[in-house]
């Protein structure tokens, strides 16, 4: 068995865009996802960022086999998960499990948290025999940092950061070996942010997970992540270690990202070069010919509209998607 | 499972979340054992003055229904036109109506008729609309627009002239058998109105499924069964309850309308609305004839809304 637990290769998702009432005509596709390939080795944390719009939830949803993929490959552990039906896909979700963003939908408001948490060992009964649940359940609850004896409690009666571990703790009870974590802090005050990835980290070293990390918030990735891949409208442009990208990125999108991040040293503020860039993303229905990247980038030329760059090694050692791939190191 | 250093955050963690203990019935007097939301709302229940009072009175209207003969002696189909509306007094508390029957008598033999007649038609609308709502809601695309087009050509049907044509045209001639008709009026006002309910039921299925905490099942790997009755259902079922408490009235309503267009039950059977329905000739001269039915039938359909009301806050957790 190879060292990746998961290997994406071409992944896309259009969402048909249709209009009429009765005899509806399909105007055009929203390239959510348009060609994504990377790989996840075991034990590892890919985080993934990018502006809002740009595909990463639904890249979550279409590994989490939610929304069905329009092309490419998913591979688990060398098995094919796109096609799977039935009881392979009852098997895969013991697996694959996933944590959402925002704790305060996605619990069910009329379910006692022993309830959700127990949920996943009712649907699959082999995990748990019947009389165990209720001790696992009060271990999940342990294990997350909450009172086993809050088991008779509802949702509402958590704050927002107790509220994602009881979502986490969901996501643990079928033992997974991926969890995908669809902005699982973006929700959450700042303070408990801190919390819950140390959680998210602990766990990671008690269960040996992976995790594909899903967030808007670069300095939230990199605290978590191995590696990280940032995407733009679909596509990934930039992919590499933790340490690379941050220091030495190499896409022009990557480096105007991480020019946005706030610095923590009152000293250095102001020295560094803020990347602004110009108007919003594109519409990912028609989205720009050549780099898509191209209708905000300062570097554009002509070459830009006329070819699509490839993602590969140009300039260090990772991988971008630009034809003047650079070094530059924007966090000072 | 518990390592020691998950262990020690968890203590940490555990010591402040001690303080969101939000009132005094969440202190659990019995930590160990597991409570669902039903148990849990029927503990809530037991406490609500709401809840005993509407209860104590549909118990009361039930008993009038099934033994009436409990409550009164007198027979209600005598009449002598010798005391016709005469006032209410010690011998006859409620007066007599316009035939010169007892209306205290009638009131209470006709609690059976209307009971039946309201509470199995709302029980049949609010089966039939919400299950097709809630299977409209959650498959959407064609299965969504057969049914709510089979629903639309329902609902354009006028009531009356909807319920005219099914009580003449499936009543045996010359039948005059209270049962059948009863059947016939329950019939005519579920079939006319499950519609209205079916619509506001797909509503809020349609608003429980776009949740993250389907999502989140489905991710988990459950039956299309289990999404419907273990999460949608039970986020979905609050508004459907808040019109099944209003139709109920509206029902026993539409059975004196019914009567009095001549198409629904008649004498000798009693009923609120047929009752209501005769007193409108006389009701300048005797309100009384009117007063008595209208007012059981009024304090009948606020303790099923006082009851509903009730039900629905305790089936809410954050309401508790």
């Amino acid at each position: 068995m190879s060292d990746n637990i998961i290997e994406v290769r071409d992944l896309v998702k259009h969402f048909p865009v249709r209009v009429g009432v009765l005899f509806k005509r399909t105007v055009g596709h929203v390239r959510a996802v348009d060609g994504v390939s990377f790989d996840l080795k075991r034990g590892e944390t890919l985080g993934v960022v990018g502006e809002s719009g740009c595909g990463k939830s639904t890249l979550a949803q279409v590994l989490m086999r939610l929304e069905p993929a329009t092309g490419g490959s998913v591979k688990f552990e060398g098995q094919e998960i796109l096609g799977l039906k039935g009881s392979a896909l009852r098997k895969l979700r013991r697996d694959i499990q996933i944590v959402l963003q925002d704790p305060y939908t996605s619990l069910n408001p009329r379910m006692t948290v022993g309830d959700i948490v127990g949920e996943p060992f009712e649907i699959h009964p082999e995990v748990a025999p019947k009389g165990d649940r209720r001790k696992k359940v009060q271990d999940l609850l342990d294990v997350v940092g909450l009172n086993p004896e809050h088991i008779n409690r509802y949702p509402h009666q958590f704050s927002g950061g107790q509220r994602q571990r009881i979502g986490i703790a969901r996501a643990l009870a079928l033992r997974p070996k991926v969890i995908v974590c669809d902005e699982p802090v973006s929700a959450l005050d700042v303070s408990i942010q801190a919390q819950v990835m140390n959680l998210l980290g602990d766990l990671q070293n008690e269960f040996g997970l992976s995790y594909i990390f899903i967030a808007h918030d670069l300095s939230v990735v990199r605290h978590l992540s191995d590696r990280v891949a940032v995407m733009y409208l679909g596509k990934v442009v930039e992919i590499g270690d933790e340490t690379a990208l941050y220091e030495h990125p190499t896409h022009p999108y990557t480096q105007a990202l991480l020019s946005a991040v706030p610095v923590p040293d009152p000293e250095l503020r102001g020295q560094r070069q803020i990347i602004r860039l110009e108007g919003d993303v594109p519409s990912p229905v028609d989205p720009p010919s050549g780099c898509r990247f191209r209708t905000r980038c300062w570097k554009a030329q002509e070459v830009c509209a006329q070819e699509e760059p490839e993602l590969m090694t140009r300039v260090g050692a990772h991988p971008s998607a630009c034809h003047f791939a650079e070094e530059k190191s924007v966090v000072p | 499972m518990t390592d020691p250093s998950t262990a020690a955050t968890g203590a940490a963690v555990t010591s402040t979340a001690g303080e969101f203990v939000t009132g005094a019935e969440h202190i659990e007097t019995k930590a160990g054992k597991p409570r669902s939301l039903a148990s849990d709302a029927w503990y809530d229940l037991r406490r609500r003055p709401l809840f005993i009072v509407s209860a104590a009175l549909i118990l009361l209207v039930l008993l009038m229904a099934a033994w009436p003969s409990l409550f009164t002696s007198v027979d209600p189909t005598y009449a002598d036109l010798g005391r016709s509306r005469d006032a209410p007094s010690a011998e006859a508390w409620f007066g007599y109506d316009n035939q010169g029957a007892d209306i205290f008598a009638r009131v209470i033999y006709g609690a059976r008729a209307s009971i039946i007649v309201g509470v199995v038609s709302t029980i049949l609308t609010v089966l039939i609309g919400g299950a097709l709502g809630l299977l409209a809601g959650f498959y959407g695309g064609w299965i969504d627009g057969l049914m709510s087009r089979i629903a639309d050509v329902f609902f354009g049907l006028p009531f009356v002239l909807g319920a005219i044509i099914i009580l003449s045209s499936f009543r045996a001639a010359g039948s005059t058998s209270a049962t059948e008709i009863m059947f016939l009026v329950i019939l005519s006002i579920s079939v006319l109105s499950w519609p209205v309910c079916m619509r506001i039921m797909r509503s809020a299925a349609i608003t429980a499924k776009q949740q993250d905490y389907v999502k989140a099942a489905r991710a988990l790997g459950a039956s299309s069964t289990r999404i419907i009755l273990r999460h949608m259902l039970p986020n979905a079922l609050a508004p459907v309850m808040v019109y099944a408490t209003i139709a109920l009235g509206a029902f026993i309503g539409i059975e004196a309308t019914l009567s009095f267009l001549g198409i629904g039950l008649r004498a000798p059977v009693v009923s609120w609305g047929v009752m209501i329905a005769d007193s409108r000739d006389v009701i300048r001269v005797a309100p009384h004839t009117l007063l008595f039915p209208a007012a059981f039938l009024t304090a009948t359909v606020l303790a099923f809304v006082m009851l509903g009301d009730a039900v629905r806050e305790a089936l809410d957790p954050k309401m508790r």
